[in-house]
């Protein structure tokens, strides 16, 4: 929760930086983010490529439970779809944003570059609601959708900023199902947000 | 564009080939590139005038789209395992 927030904060200094021209805006004309870019996605797949004994804990999962995920991902989807129909973006544009599966900062990140600032502001908002959704409606979500519920709300944020309430609410013996949830949604984000965004030639 | 995808591929044969010696620096890393990415985008963001004119549409439509999403998920998670009907919070084990 504090790393959100500070993660927020930097975002919002520089949309005030940016309102007040306070930053000289040149910089950016040098596709200097995408070179950051490039680095944060390496340095996330080294991360990911360092820890192969986190993929051998995922074993002891009950075969229903894996896929979880699967689940995860094509209901978030179906309800993309659902809303794209009557948005005045498309529908492969709506699908890129749900993909962030709550990893705000990546796939709005992403979206951007693809895509261009006004759907990457809409990914940053969106995957932000859903972080914040899957954190306040945990103990609702369990009482009336079950105990994956809070998991899959949570997206690619169950390993991180949401274990601690699924935890609370799913129970103990969630942890593993959250963890392994969290890392495999998250890994898929920037495969699918690439999907979403490629797929369909701009306008 | 699928150079941002060949970036993340290379890092995990990296990650991997690296497995022996955790590198904790590479989360601080991650931290570091993100704040710094987030900024950047808040300065993309704060120079539109038009995405800054509109930033309340654009939350509406961010808002439905999460919304809509989790429900999604929410409803998939509910079908691969329902919540037990709750009988006087006797039963209160769960079956994985």
């Amino acid at each position: 929760m504090k790393g959100s927030i500070t993660i927020l904060s930097f975002f919002a200094i520089g949309l005030l930086l940016g309102i007040y021209r306070i930053f000289p805006t040149q910089w950016l004309q040098y596709e200097f983010s995408f070179y950051v870019l490039c680095a944060l996605m390496f340095s996330v797949g080294f991360s990911i490529g360092q820890q192969p004994e986190t993929i051998l804990q995922f074993k002891s999962i009950p075969r229903r439970v894996i896929f979880l995920p699967l689940t995860t991902i094509l209901g978030t989807w179906l309800g993309a779809l659902a809303i794209g129909l009557f948005t005045r973006h498309s529908l492969t544009d709506t699908l890129a944003v749900s993909s962030g599966m709550g990893y705000y900062s990546l796939s709005s990140i992403l979206i951007t570059q693809y895509k261009g600032i006004e759907l990457g502001t809409i990914a940053l908002l969106a995957n932000i609601f859903r972080e914040v959704m899957a954190l306040l409606l945990a103990p609702i979500l369990v009482k009336y959708f079950g105990k994956l519920a809070p998991i899959a709300a949570g997206g690619a944020t169950t390993m991180d900023t949401t274990f601690p309430g699924i935890v609370r609410y799913s129970g103990k013996e969630f942890s593993v199902v959250s963890i392994y949830h969290g890392f495999v949604t998250d890994l898929t984000v920037p495969f699918l947000v690439t999907l979403w965004c490629t797929i369909a030639p701009n306008p | 564009m699928y150079t941002v995808l060949f970036f993340i591929l290379t890092g995990i044969a990296t990650g991997y080939l690296f497995r022996k010696r955790k590198l904790s620096i590479v989360n601080q890393l991650i931290t570091v590139l993100i704040w710094l990415l987030l900024f950047i985008l808040g300065v993309e963001v704060g120079v539109n005038e038009n995405v800054v004119r509109k930033f309340h549409l654009l939350g509406i439509e961010a808002f439905l789209i999460a919304f809509f999403a989790t429900l999604g998920s929410v409803i998939g998670a509910w079908i691969l395992l329902p919540p037990k009907p709750a009988k006087g919070d006797k039963e209160n084990n769960t079956n994985l």
